[in-house]
């Protein structure tokens, strides 16, 4: 059961990150990245991460994916015009990319021999409560820092996106 | 019920395996790509792919700090997406266009 | 091999089908009557009586609006974005009724001895799962604004895409703040932990509970659910459609109905929320030998009320239509009293009820308010809910910490 759902999860995520990268439209990209972030979100509830799996579908895919698509649609960025310059590239360019993959495969297939099995319900460790344990003691810092990091962005994008007074 | 001939699970490596792929899809969609919205879709795409190595390696280690990891970088990528979007924004207003090729001097 | 009924049926699959079947025909049938027993209580609190040609009191208005969508003429323009255009409201349906898969609707019960929950899945972090979903809603409600390839409806859909993500934030602070006194994120855990009675009367309800009473977060619970449904008082969205154009306006049958049926759907979702993190969920309001008794009581009273009403007509067919469901009334408040279905139905008609004064609220609201202007509705989310939603929980988990 958890081989199906791995790779029902990664072929969907695999096809939609090649839409991503494939689609005229910035629109249908964009979709396709939040199908992306779904399937990444069930794959990390089979390798245990809840939290994280929740945290994906609220903050990537409902938030910062909303802000892209609302980005989209008002400045009305139309689809791309031409295809690009040569049939070089798909000719040239895809194979390459499909042997560098096989390539990378192979190598993590023989550098990891003995990688535990991917079974729902082995780490257990991954509940908010953890999360929230760890990060409150032993990542303290990290997280005051990302907080001020988020007001720098927010008065960023504040400062940037405001019409000008002339 | 007699057994299928599907194994049960799939070993770890197998998750590494596909996020390399997402990887060098969004390496590709940042290279290729002419819009600059798409362009940092891509490296949205690429930091997905990071997020997924990095619970993997928490699942293996059967430690909690793989999915910090993973919490911080969303957080910094949220705040990435939003100022970059706020630069998009402005570069559109200043250039009427979107296109990366023609956006190629400093000055306007 | 153990071959019997009960395996068969215990099976988690086979059960979990089975609840699902049940839950759902309940929903889809409680979606259509809400939209009646909307209309009906706008129109008495209008002054007026409302739909009563089709069946007795218009109890068959649904079932007519239904075979009237379903023939009537499905346009698609030509100029719309085909996909886009279809995938919308599929968008906006999905994400409102998967939201029913985790809410609990009672305890643990024991059915011809097969042990399980009222809830569909219980999973240990039910509320970010509901946070995500309405997240997730919003796509349904900027793609359909637009696909429609018109600019009325692309700004209509942007701005009602912008209130339920401005909303969403008060929202979760003021659903985070009873999770610090229930102590998990399961919506089962937190409806548990709400048990019991304080000096003996009190129900441990979380906007009574002691080190920090929780009105203030129940009260902007429901502003932000007011919001992320596109309900009045923030319906501008829905009202552009009726001065010029929403995200909605080129919409034909079964699409349009597929977003009034979201919004319903969305509607019931926050009631439930609200009742569980807030109102105690399926527990009574009076300890428990008195509380027995009342749901009988109610169906009881309800049945004599509507015998009354047949026995003094206001129309025709109320001579013969009356009584008749007064009779079904008294027949049900018999049923509560049998002594092998009331661990199934009495907490059943505790949850349902409190979803009830919370929906017929909604609908209270909706015939009374004016509507906000957008730049109201955006200064009070972020102006005003949001300090104060931060406030509370600063205060909640102050005092919680303090005194627990």
């Amino acid at each position: 059961m958890d081989a199906i759902l791995f790779f029902l999860f990664a072929a969907i995520a695999v096809v939609s990150a090649i839409n991503v990268v494939v689609q005229r439209h910035p629109i249908s990209s964009a979709l396709s990245l939040v199908g992306v972030m779904g399937s990444l979100a069930v794959l990390y509830l089979l390798l245990g991460a809840e939290f994280i799996a929740a945290a994906q579908m609220i903050v990537y895919a409902g938030a910062i994916m909303v802000l892209f698509v609302f980005v989209i649609m008002l400045l009305n960025a139309g689809a791309e015009k031409s295809p690009r310059k040569g049939w070089i590239l798909t000719a040239v360019a895809m194979p390459l990319l499909v042997l560098f993959l096989g390539v990378v495969s192979y190598i993590i297939q023989r550098g990891f021999p003995d990688a535990p099995k991917v079974v729902f319900g082995q780490f257990t460790g991954g509940s908010p409560k953890d999360v929230g344990m760890a990060l409150f003691t032993r990542y303290l810092l990290p997280f005051e820092i990302t907080s001020v990091l988020i007001l720098i962005a927010i008065i960023g994008a504040v400062v940037l996106a405001r019409k000008e007074m002339e | 019920m007699p057994p299928l001939p599907v194994p049960a699970a799939v070993p770890l490596t197998y998750y590494l395996i596909l996020s390399a792929i997402l990887f060098a899809l969004g390496v590709a969609g940042f290279l290729f790509r002419k819009s600059l919205i798409t362009v940092f879709m891509s490296i949205e795409l690429m930091l997905n792919a990071v997020n997924l190595t990095f619970v993997a390696f928490s699942y293996q280690h059967k430690q909690v700090d793989g999915h910090l990891f993973t919490f911080f970088v969303m957080v910094v990528a949220a705040a990435e997406a939003a100022v970059g979007l706020a630069i998009i924004l402005t570069v559109f207003k200043n250039r009427g266009t979107l296109a990366v090729d023609e956006i190629d001097s400093l000055k306007l | 091999m153990n071959v019997d009924l009960t395996s068969i049926l215990g099976n988690f699959y086979v059960l979990t089908l089975i609840k699902l079947g049940l839950v759902a025909g309940v929903l889809l049938t409680a979606l259509a009557y809400l939209q009646w027993i909307d209309s009906k209580v706008s129109a008495r609190i209008q002054l007026r009586v409302g739909s009563t040609r089709v069946g007795p009191h218009g109890l068959l208005q649904p079932l007519a609006d239904t075979i009237k969508l379903l023939t009537k003429e499905d346009l698609m323009p030509a100029h719309v974005n085909k996909f886009f255009y279809v995938l919308a409201p599929m968008i906006a349906v999905f994400f409102a009724l998967s939201a029913i898969a985790v809410i609990p609707f009672g305890p643990k019960i024991n059915v011809f001895g097969i042990e399980t929950y009222m809830q569909l899945s219980d999973l240990n972090i039910g509320i970010l799962f509901l946070l995500a979903l309405s997240g997730m809603g919003v796509y349904g409600i900027a793609l359909a604004g637009w696909s429609s390839n018109n600019k009325y409806a692309l700004i209509g859909g942007l701005r009602s895409s912008a209130q339920m993500i401005s909303y969403e934030l008060p929202m979760a602070l003021a659903i985070a703040s009873p999770l610090l006194l229930a102590g998990s994120l399961s919506l089962r855990e937190i409806a548990e932990a709400q048990s019991g009675f304080m000096l003996g009367f009190i129900p441990r309800w979380a906007i009574f509970q002691m080190p920090a009473p929780q009105l203030i977060a129940f009260v902007l619970f429901m502003i932000a659910g007011f919001a992320e449904t596109n309900r009045v008082p923030f319906d501008l969205p829905e009202a552009e459609n009726e001065l010029v154009a929403g995200f909605h306006t080129e919409y034909s049958s079964m699409k349009f109905a597929s977003f009034f049926m979201a919004e319903y759907a969305n509607m019931v979702t926050i009631c439930s929320i609200a009742t569980l993190l807030f109102l105690g969920g399926w527990y009574p309001i009076v300890p428990s030998p008195v509380a027995d008794y009342i749901p009988t009581l109610v169906h009881l009273a309800g049945g004599a009320i509507l015998i009354f009403h047949g026995l003094q007509p206001a129309r025709k067919w109320d001579k013969y239509t009356m009584p008749v469901f007064g009779i079904a009334f008294i027949v049900a408040g018999l049923v509560f009293l049998i002594p092998f279905l009331q661990p199934i139905l009495l907490p059943l008609f505790w949850f349902i009820s409190k979803v009830g004064i919370l929906l017929f609220f909604f609908i209270w609201v909706r015939a009374t308010l004016p509507r906000f202007r957008y730049d109201q509705l955006m200064r009070f989310a972020w102006a005003f809910m949001f300090p104060v939603s931060v406030v509370h929980l600063f205060v909640t988990a102050f005092l919680v910490a303090l005194l627990k």
